[in-house]
């Protein structure tokens, strides 16, 4: 043990001062642009100031691109309107802690609260206890266990994303013998991902000469999907389109097929991440379509939470109230109107 | 099936004593675990596993599963898990365990991927992945080394705050990889004499694992301290700075398991990584790894991690969800682990 700092201890020390200077440095995920932002979206429908609003928002931690998106949307919409005020909170998993969020915006006595519950069936009761306090809720995306937890619910539809997945891979395919489709599910613990596979189901029925050979669940990240993608490859030496619940996991899908050498087949996402609608854009991987779950839903849900806070109606449509559930539409994104879309992917 | 690391160990060492000459140190006062006994049962019979997993395999898809793309799928697909299992191995034989390791790989394999590491190509990526991962390794080792931190605890913290990083970096976006180089190394043209890149980085850290754990004073000081950590203390071994070493070890296991996923899935996510130190664990442990230390082999853990890989393997050959491919591990982890306590009973 030497007593004062050798040579090789001053090398060791400047060698690991150096190397933590670069590390530091390579922190930065700057890039020129952003995306995933409502920036060119019609504006709502009355964006005249009004009533001065103040909007509360819940949402889970956003620990993958779409949940992030959905932050990016609630935020830019409501800085459109001067007379919106957003208190948004620390995203949270954990059912207890987004409770304990909730009852704070109660308890600052928000005029509106939008909520995008971690697990929709276990926040019913934070529902309910806005409600009862006189603070209309927007419930977002995962549904409350009670109608009479939440004003208004807006949200994606899972079934209506695999029925048209299913319609568009049964439309290209429709004159093919034999066709032999598979599918690459999200994890099968969720209840959208049984409603996205029913959905599909149903709509290849309509197709009799289409048979799905085969199904592997992923679990919404890059690295399981190009695990599962490798060994459906591997287990299906041809089959003529896929569907693919989720674009996240469709970067590790893709990164497998490429990896196989494959692209005897059309592949058809879902979600609508930026990266695949960039692929799509640019044709040149089997990648042609993918099924939107949009992320635009939560600035909608920031448009009906003002609404509310101001007691207006949608205008555009006959009622003075607004609606009590929107269910979005999974418009299929192809090459054709990909442009339309980019705009609102996210990465 | 063959792959580098189990006809290593099959023609390896023998039946004799594998001590290295001129090397010997103070000299471990524990119980030098299986190394005076090589028919080393618990190997045969985790082969034999393999053998039985290679049957069904082939019995229910011939085609498919015994095609050399199989073979190439199955060793790409274990070499991640199998280079953090290694590092996993030798804390567990220390008497410690690692639960960061998922949560390092994932920090590793996000922070090599910003756009700012990116700009600095091929080498910045390998570079970050192996530093950060030798970073979180340094961290935890000094906290159980010399801040005298339970590892479990230590680790744990690691874990979380890992993880928080990771999130923190990404934002929860999917981080591209566009170097082309890095990339490159994964894709089918890259393979040479029909052996992926990654499964060669795989080997080689099995193989020097292997070496280093059979063939140094380091690995016979990992195992002195896995005994009996009083004992190798009086025996004259530091066992604060062995402690600190083998942490050290693990963070750069999952540095470069980190780098193999980036080029694997060609992208960075903070969600890389899920659960890896219960496969790590669980690899090892049927490999037959002492949980309490002192004993273990680096082959064991290997074939533990192919037995777990040929499993998803042979059923999502047969399109079998993974509901049953997770009682089918539990099944194995049981049966495992009973088969080598028998076995061990026969020979000590």
């Amino acid at each position: 043990m030497p007593e004062i700092p050798s040579r090789r201890g001053l090398l060791l020390g400047t060698a690991a001062l150096g190397a933590g200077a670069f590390l530091t440095a390579c922190t930065s995920n700057e890039t020129k642009e952003a995306a995933g932002s409502t920036d060119n979206q019609a504006a709502a429908a009355d964006d005249k100031p009004g009533k001065k609003v103040t909007i509360g928002f819940a949402g889970p931690q956003a620990d993958h691109g779409w949940l992030n998106a959905i932050n990016v949307n609630a935020r830019e919409r409501a800085k459109k309107y001067s007379d919106v005020t957003l208190d948004i909170t620390e995203g949270s998993n954990d059912t207890a802690a987004q409770i304990g969020q909730i009852d704070t915006l109660i308890n600052k006595k928000v005029d509106v609260l939008v909520i995008l519950p971690a697990d929709g069936k276990a926040m019913t009761q934070a529902g309910l206890k806005a409600m009862r306090a006189g603070i209309p809720v927007v419930n977002l995306d995962r549904v409350f266990a009670s109608p009479q937890a939440y004003r208004c619910w807006v949200g994606g539809d899972n079934y209506g994303m695999g029925l048209n997945a299913g319609h568009y891979i049964g439309e290209l395919l429709k004159d093919k013998k034999n066709a032999k489709v598979v599918e690459l599910s999200g994890p099968d613990n969720l209840e959208l991902t049984k409603q996205r596979t029913q959905g599909f189901d149903d709509a290849l029925k309509n197709y009799p000469n289409i048979k799905k050979v085969a199904r592997q669940q992923a679990e919404f990240t890059v690295e399981t999907g190009q695990a599962k993608m490798a060994q459906i490859l591997q287990a299906q030496k041809s089959f003529d389109a896929m569907w693919n619940h989720d674009d996240d996991q469709g970067v590790g899908a893709l990164r497998a097929i490429d990896q196989a050498g494959r692209d005897d087949f059309v592949m058809v996402g879902g979600a609508g991440a930026l990266s695949a609608m960039e692929a799509i854009q640019s044709d040149n991987s089997v990648l042609k379509a993918t099924v939107l779950y949009p992320p635009t839903m939560a600035a909608s849900a920031i448009d009906l939470a003002r609404a509310l806070g101001q007691g207006k109606g949608v205008s555009g449509l006959a009622e003075h109230e607004i609606p009590t559930s929107l269910t979005l539409y999974s418009a299929v994104v192809t090459k054709d109107n990909v442009k339309e879309y980019l705009p609102t992917g996210f990465k | 099936m063959t792959q580098p690391a189990p006809s290593d160990q099959l023609g390896g060492p023998g039946a004799g004593p594998p001590l290295e000459l001129g090397k010997d140190d103070p000299g471990p006062a524990a119980p030098g675990g299986t190394r005076f006994f090589r028919p080393d049962l618990r190997t045969l019979a985790l082969l034999g596993v393999l053998a039985a997993l290679i049957l069904v395999g082939g019995l229910t898809r011939p085609d498919e599963f015994l095609a050399t793309t199989n073979l190439q799928l199955v060793l790409v697909q274990s070499s991640v898990i199998g280079v953090v299992t290694v590092g996993m191995t030798f804390v567990i034989m220390s008497g410690g365990i690692d639960l960061s390791v998922g949560a390092v790989v994932a920090l590793s394999s996000v922070w090599a991927t910003t756009v700012a590491t990116q700009d600095f190509g091929f080498t910045g990526i390998l570079f970050t992945a192996v530093l950060v991962g030798l970073g979180c390794g340094l961290v935890n080792g000094v906290l159980i080394a010399y801040g005298q931190m339970v590892p479990f605890i230590a680790t744990l913290a690691m874990m979380v705050s890992a993880r928080g990083l990771a999130l923190l970096i990404t934002d929860g976006n999917t981080q591209i990889v566009t170097v082309e180089s890095v990339l490159d190394l994964g894709s089918r043209s890259s393979y040479v004499l029909g052996i992926p890149p990654l499964v060669m980085v795989f080997a080689l850290v099995t193989v020097v694992g292997w070496l280093v754990l059979n063939r140094t004073t380091f690995g016979r000081r990992t195992v002195a301290v896995g005994g009996n950590a009083e004992a190798a203390r009086l025996a004259g071994i530091d066992v604060r700075r062995q402690r600190l070493y083998l942490y050290l070890l693990s963070g750069l296991c999952c540095g470069i398991a980190a780098f193999l996923l980036v080029v694997l899935s060609g992208s960075g996510q903070n969600t890389n990584g899920n659960l890896y130190e219960l496969d790590a664990i669980a690899a090892a442990i049927i490999g037959g790894t002492l949980l309490t230390g002192g004993r273990g082999t680096i082959v064991g853990s290997v074939l533990g991690v192919l037995i777990f890989t040929t499993i998803t393997n042979i059923f999502a050959l047969n399109n079998l969800q993974s509901d049953v491919q997770q009682i089918a591990k539990g099944a194995i982890i049981v049966v495992a682990v009973l088969v080598q306590r028998r076995s061990a009973q026969h020979t000590t």
